[in-house]
Formats: structure tokens, C-alpha cells, sequence
């Protein structure tokens, strides 16, 4: 199960920020968000999401080994084995792990799809039936 | 668990470059709830009432209340607020976008800004970091162009809000700029910032907002935005935003056109939303947390000049830069548009200001030799543009119009005064209240001037009778409370207007995120305070009785409708006058338009009344006591 992403269709609400953060961390935060939006101001006027295409490449860089495949794909960060060390981060080609001063792990998206269910536009939308194997790109997910 | 408060106030003494950190009063939220009521509160209190707005005494604020950055619909505001240059009274303005989240996520509620700085300077606010930098570099920018170039300094998760050249020169309405197209446009708060030599804001903040309960706010909101979506409103608004409602409002006679001389557009099929949508859109755009996406990202070509980015135009930049300039092409319209943003110019009063030159060029009262060789003709793009440069530089009568239309037209004289279309020196919003009666009292009786915001009473008209004013000053009250509560919890009101969340669900939230535990009628109490507190603010800085401020511009009853669907319509002086005497009686005040003691008292604002009382300026006691309630509930429809 992933997510597919069709920029066309983003208004830079942010509500899926919101949402994730609301949903994994019981905060109203947006940096604390497995996801992000980059916004292309004033020209060409767009925006963009970014989030996880379950890749793979951050487990295969963990040093600890924290970080581990689930059964609806998602990549999970074991909070007791990551350091923070940040060699995820660096690595994420689509720059969706990230760090946060007040977490002492990595943020990396869990699917609980919060974020699916809010988009009022389609942006980013439920993606069932996608290619169960890693190795996906941002690209190839966007409509 | 938390209030919806970040916890911490700034006070920024620019002219000493020392920074204080305060815990936010929660008592002060708590009593005054935030946004244009902190305004009102702190410069009532902290302004000298002979202080100039643009001088050292004044000072700029900047909040978000308790509501913006929450888990709510539209909860995106940012407030700013000081004495107004172009009212003399109370001035607050505010903007959707990101930059009021990112202030509570930077863990601050509340900044004051006290004095002058001795050079240009630019405020940093990223968490703990909280820095003013030298602007030299970017003084003298456009208001787009020095958010881009900020954003490509600091990083463009920065929010940042900036000034123009209009705002460095003392344009009296001039706005603040952010999101590259949201604007806190009207009373002149960027002639404040200027005047501070403040060029920006930037704000970046990565803290959690705390609230009272989050679990229930999460499962009302979800609910609202579910239930919202399949409005039939929705639809509509997210595909045009408010730029369907020009033909809406040409069909209803209420459309601004050719500086208020008639109702009736020919060419509304050249600038309506319908326009806008196919020849001009980029993308849709929404605040912070708002599924609505009613901002329109454009792209406009005029040939000869560069193609422009710009947010917009909504509805009331399109009736007046649009109708109101006889502008035949939506193209046209959004560049000049584009203009007033990028000079850092309201581009509401922009658009009075341009209409009214355009009146007075037309009738020969202002030459050629007064423009620098240039016209200033209806539907010239050319014109405009090098009108706005003028004003925006103040050169020569650049200078006149600088002060917006009513200063203009005490430098004009030869009668201009009649079609000055401003009340307490701010020009009137996109709606012609000659036959929208409850509209035009709304003007008249506004605490910031002719602003359509804080009370909007079109559909009310139409329901009610166009052409009856009796009962109509009890429904301006009501909405002159209520609309205005928006504005002080940082949220946008088009949800309740527009897709019928009601004020019982929206205060609900309120509670979930404050824990205060108030009612709708306490709140609409608290909004009534902050307009009597208001209203004694502007009596004693122009120390004359109330109502002597209180007219329109003389077209408002001298000249009837002449075109259109309206043809013939028209107010009398005379039901001026009525209407003026009836809203008084139902605010409690007396015929001359000055609250009472029993009233002010009534609302916990006797210290003002004891100031009224010193300047002679209290409302006499009324014969049968005040109003035991003010205002009348009334739901206006959407349109």
C-alpha cells in the first residue's frame, strides 16, 4: 500500500502536516510530519508533496538496523535501536526523513494514511493496488 | 495541557534594538480573545492620544490569537494593529496565509513593536532566535521581490511578511504583503511598518501548539470537514473563490463602477470569475488548514510588459481595479493587481484612490500637467500604472492621493469632497450601498471606516427590502459583533458565511482549544466591548461627537443610481439621518453618537466613559436607560 501524489491538485493547505502529526504524535505540529510540501513561489506558482515511495534505501544505510519493513510496506523505525544518527536522512532521495529537536528518532511514514483521508483535493490519495516490491521513485508515482 | 496560547510575548524596542521576553498574559487573551481586540485593548492603553500614527509613540502589533495555527478550519490569521494613518482611530488588518501558525509554532502569541529603528531593519524569529537584521539591502524593494529574496536567504520554510516602496514612503494605505499574494490591506498598517522602518517579518517556528483538548477537536473538526465538503457551496468556492460574485454582483446593482457612479458594469463578461478561472489561473491556493482553496494563484500578460505572478484577483480587487476602472480585460485587471501588491499598496483602497483620479481627471479638475504629461483615463492600464508609481513615490500630486481619497479631495477642493468614496478616511469596499441600505449604515458606521468586513448585509438587503431602512440598524449591530469575532480569534469567516458551520460549532472549538468554557453570547459581549472601546478611541484622538464622522461622501444620497437593474434607485438624506438615530438608540448611545455611561459601564469600560466624560464628549443618558440587548441574530444567506 503506498501513496500516490498529483501535484496538479495540491492548494498548500498543509492539513496533511497537521494530521500526521495529530495522528502519530497527539501534537498539532507540522514539522513533526512525515511528509512535506515544497512550494515554488512566485514563479512557476506550485506546489509539490513529497512523501515516502518506500524505497527502501534508509534501511539499507541504517547502521542499527532500526529500521524495518512492515506487512503493508511501510518502513518502521525502531525507537529503541535508532540513534538519530541521521544517515537515513541524508539518504532519502525524496527527502521525506526527517528530525526534529524534541525527537530523539528519525521520522519516517507509517501508512496510517490520516493524511489520504483529509486531502480535500485528491492531492494525495490512498494508492492500494500499487507494486508491492521496493524501488519506486517519487517521479514514477506522480500522476 | 494547554490554552491554544504559545506562551510567550515579545516587546521590541526598535530604536534600542532590545528585545523582552514575557510570559503572554493569559488574562489579557482571556478578557480581549486576541487579534484586533489585543489591538484595541493595547493601543487604547498605550497611545498617547495626540501621538502621531506614523511617529515614535505608536505602536505595531502583531498577533495570532488563540485560535490560528489550531486544528480548525481556516485557522490561519495574522492580526496587525496600531492607531491607523489613514482613520485617525483604531486600526487593525489581517491576512490568511502561514505566517500566524508559524508565530504559535515559534512558541509567541504576541509581539509589540515600540518606536523607531535609527535604519532600516528586518525582524528574525526562528524558535529561541529572535534577531532584528539590517535591511538596507532590501529597502527600497518591491513588496514580492523582498519576499523572494528573503526566502533565498533564510530558507524557504521561512513565512515572511514585507512592506513596499508604498509602505516605506508613507502611503497611508498602504498593506503588508506575504504568501506572495495574501494581504493585511486595509487602515494603512504597512504605513506603520514603514514608518517603524520595518521592512519584514520572517518567522520559522518547529513547537508543538498546546491545547485544551485535542481528541475532541480532532473528532468536531473532522466532522465539520467532512460534512463541509459536500456543501453545495463548496464547489463554487473552491473553483473560483470569491471571483464568481463580480456578475453576481453587476446582476444585483451593487458593483462598483466607474468610481461609484453606477451599479451596472457592460463589461462584467470581461472580468468575472469565469475569466479569471480560464485565461488567467496557475493554481489553486489555500491558507494554512483551509480545504476551501478559495485563493486564486495567476499568471497575467498585458503586451509590452513583463508577464506577472500574482493572487488574484478576488472579488473585491476585481469590482474595484476592475469595474470601478473600467477595465475591459481580466488580463488588465490582474496586473494592476500585481502593481498595488508589488508596490505594497491595499489594493481596495488602490482601487478607490485610481477611480476617484480617474473622476477627477475626467471631469478636467486634474490635467496632464498635473500627471507628468501622462492621462489618466477609464480601461488604461498605462495610465494606472504610471498613477500608482506617483503615488507610491509621492511625486507631485502623487503626493495628494497618497493620503487616499479624502485628503486627495481636500487638496482638489472644486466639489470633489461629493464622490470621495471613503468614510473616516478609508475608501469604501467592492459594494455600492445606495440601494443596500443596511450595506451603506455599515459603512458609515464602521470602526475602521468603509470596510466591508465587519458587517456585510447585501443578502440581508435583498431579504429585507432594498428600499426599507426600518430594523435594518439591529441586524448591522448584530453583524458588526459578530463578523468582527473572527478577527479577533485569527480565523477565517467564510466557513460560517459561506458553507454554514454555525457560531455555536465554531465556539465549541474555541472551547476544545482554550478550555474557557464561554457561550456565543459572551463572545458576541466581549466583540461589543471591543467595538465601544473603539468607538471612545476615535472620539477622543478627533474630539468631536460621534456622528459628525459618521456620513458617507455626498453621492451616496445626491445621485441616484443612473443604469442597470438598479435605475432610479437611491437613498435620501433624510433616511441617512433616520438610520444614523436608529442605530444610535440601538447601540445604546445618544442621537449625537456617543456611547453613554450606563452603556460603557454595562461592558466594563467605565475608565473610557470617565475619559469621554473629561472631553465632554459622553453620550447624554437616554431617556427609556440603553438597549437591554444590541443587535438582532440574523443569519445572512450566502449568495
Amino acid at each position: 500500500m503506498r501513496i500516490k501524489v498529483d501535484r496538479t491538485k495540491c492548494t498548500g493547505c498543509r492539513l496533511c502536516l497537521q494530521i500526521c502529526a495529530i495522528e502519530n504524535y497527539g501534537e498539532i505540529n507540522p514539522k513533526k510530519a512525515a511528509l512535506r510540501i515544497e512550494a515554488k513561489f512566485p514563479e512557476p506558482g506550485q506546489y509539490r508533496p513529497f512523501v515516502c515511495t518506500q524505497c527502501g534505501k534508509c534501511a539499507e544505510v541504517c547502521p542499527e538496523n532500526a529500521i524495518t519493513r512492515n506487512d503493508v510496506g511501510a518502513y518502521i523505525v525502531d525507537k529503541s535501536l535508532c540513534t538519530n544518527c541521521g544517515a537515513c536522512v541524508t539518504v532519502c532521495p525524496v527527502g521525506v526523513v526527517f528530525q526534529h529537536p524534541e525527537i530523539n528518532h528519525v521520522i519516517i511514514c507509517n501508512f496510517c494514511m490520516k493524511c489520504t483521508e483529509l486531502c480535500s483535493t485528491g492531492a494525495i490519495v490512498k494508492w492500494d493496488k500499487a507494486p508491492a516490491s521496493k524501488g519506486g521513485t517519487a517521479a514514477a508515482e506522480e500522476v | 495541557m494547554g490554552n491554544g496560547l504559545a506562551g510567550t510575548t515579545l516587546r521590541i524596542n526598535l530604536k534600542t534594538s532590545v528585545v523582552r521576553r514575557l510570559p503572554t498574559d493569559e488574562a489579557l487573551f482571556r478578557r480581549w480573545h486576541g487579534g484586533r481586540g489585543i489591538t484595541a485593548k493595547l493601543i487604547y492603553d498605550e497611545v498617547p492620544r495626540e501621538a502621531d500614527p506614523l511617529g515614535p509613540e505608536n505602536i505595531f502589533i502583531m498577533n495570532a490569537g488563540v485560535m490560528s495555527g489550531a486544528f480548525i478550519p481556516a485557522g490561519s490569521k495574522v492580526s496587525f494593529g496600531s492607531v491607523s494613518p489613514l482613520t485617525n482611530g483604531h486600526g487593525d488588518s489581517n491576512m490568511g496565509g502561514h505566517l500566524g501558525p508559524a508565530l504559535k509554532f515559534a512558541g509567541y502569541d504576541l509581539v509589540v513593536f515600540e518606536n523607531i529603528a535609527p535604519r532600516p531593519v528586518y525582524l528574525v524569529i526562528d524558535d529561541e532566535r529572535v534577531e532584528l537584521r539590517d535591511a538596507s539591502k532590501f529597502w527600497g524593494m518591491k513588496s514580492l521581490e523582498c519576499e523572494k529574496a528573503l526566502k533565498d536567504e533564510l530558507g524557504e520554510d521561512f513565512e515572511v511578511a514585507t512592506i513596499g516602496p508604498a509602505g516605506e514612503n508613507g502611503v497611508l494605505f498602504s498593506c503588508i504583503t506575504h504568501d506572495f499574494g495574501r494581504q493585511a490591506g486595509r487602515t494603512g498598517q504597512g504605513a506603520v511598518m514603514g514608518s517603524k522602518r520595518l521592512k519584514a517579518i520572517c518567522v520559522r517556528g518547529s513547537k508543538s501548539l498546546r491545547v485544551h483538548d485535542l481528541p475532541e477537536l480532532r473528532k468536531q473538526v473532522t466532522e465539520i470537514m467532512l460534512r463541509t465538503r459536500k456543501h453545495p457551496n463548496m464547489e463554487p468556492w473552491q473553483k473560483y473563490g470569491t471571483a464568481f460574485f463580480i456578475r453576481w454582483s453587476n446582476d444585483n446593482a451593487v458593483l462598483p463602477t466607474y468610481n461609484f457612479q453606477t451599479t451596472h458594469y457592460e463589461d462584467t463578461d470581461k472580468i468575472d470569475g469565469d475569466q479569471l478561472v480560464t485565461k488567467l489561473l496557475v493554481t489553486h491556493k489555500a491558507c494554512f488548514g483551509c480545504w476551501m482553496n478559495c485563493g486564486k494563484y495567476t499568471k497575467a500578460v498585458v503586451p509590452g510588459k513583463p508577464a506577472v505572478y500574482l493572487e488574484g484577483p478576488e472579488y473585491e480587487t476585481g469590482a474595484l481595479c476592475g469595474a470601478n476602472l473600467g477595465m475591459k480585460d481580466i488580463h488588465h485587471v490582474a496586473y494592476i493587481n500585481w502593481l498595488l501588491d508589488n508596490l505594497g499598496m491595499d489594493s481596495m483602497s488602490g482601487g478607490g484612490v485610481v477611480a476617484f483620479g480617474m473622476e477627477c481627471y475626467e471631469r478636467g479638475l486634474i490635467t496632464e500637467a498635473d500627471l507628468e504629461g501622462h492621462a489618466l483615463r477609464w480601461g488604461e492600464v498605462d495610465d494606472v500604472e504610471h498613477f500608482l508609481d506617483m503615488i507610491a513615490h509621492r511625486r507631485g500630486i502623487g503626493d495628494w492621493f497618497a493620503g487616499g481619497t479624502k485628503r486627495a479631495a481636500q487638496k482638489i477642493g472644486k466639489g470633489s469632497e461629493k464622490f470621495a468614496m471613503q468614510v473616516k478616511g478609508q475608501e469604501m469596499s467592492g459594494y455600492d450601498g445606495r440601494w443596500a441600505p443596511g450595506m451603506l449604515l455599515s459603512y458609515m458606521t464602521a470602526d475602521i471606516g468603509a470596510h466591508h468586513n465587519r458587517s456585510w448585509t447585501i443578502t440581508v438587503d435583498m431579504a429585507e427590502g432594498r428600499e426599507r431602512i426600518a430594523g435594518r440598524a439591529k441586524i448591522v449591530i448584530y453583524l458588526q459583533h459578530i463578523r468582527p469575532l473572527f478577527d479577533t480569534w485569527c480565523i477565517c469567516r467564510l466557513f460560517w458565511g459561506e458553507l454554514d458551520i454555525t457560531p455555536e460549532e465554531i465556539v465549541e472549538s474555541l472551547n476544545h482549544i482554550t478550555g474557557w468554557g464561554v457561550g456565543v453570547d459572551e463572545c458576541l459581549r466581549t466583540s461589543e466591548m471591543i467595538w465601544n472601546l473603539n468607538r471612545c478611541h476615535y472620539l477622543e484622538r478627533n474630539r468631536a461627537n460621534g456622528r459628525t464622522f459618521d456620513y458617507p461622501p455626498a453621492r451616496s444620497w445626491e445621485d441616484k443610481i443612473p443604469s442597470g437593474p438598479g435605475k432610479g434607485k437611491g437613498l435620501t438624506r433624510e433616511q441617512i439621518e433616520e438610520m444614523l438615530d436608529d442605530y444610535y438608540d440601538e447601540r445604546g448611545w445618544d442621537r449625537r453618537g456617543n456611547p453613554t455611561r450606563a452603556l460603557l459601564e454595562d461592558l466594563g469600560l467605565g475608565d473610557a466613559a470617565d475619559n469621554l466624560e473629561k472631553i465632554g464628549l459622553l453620550g447624554e443618558p437616554l431617556p427609556g436607560g440603553i438597549p437591554k440587548v444590541r443587535g438582532e441574530k440574523y443569519k445572512p444567506k450566502a449568495f
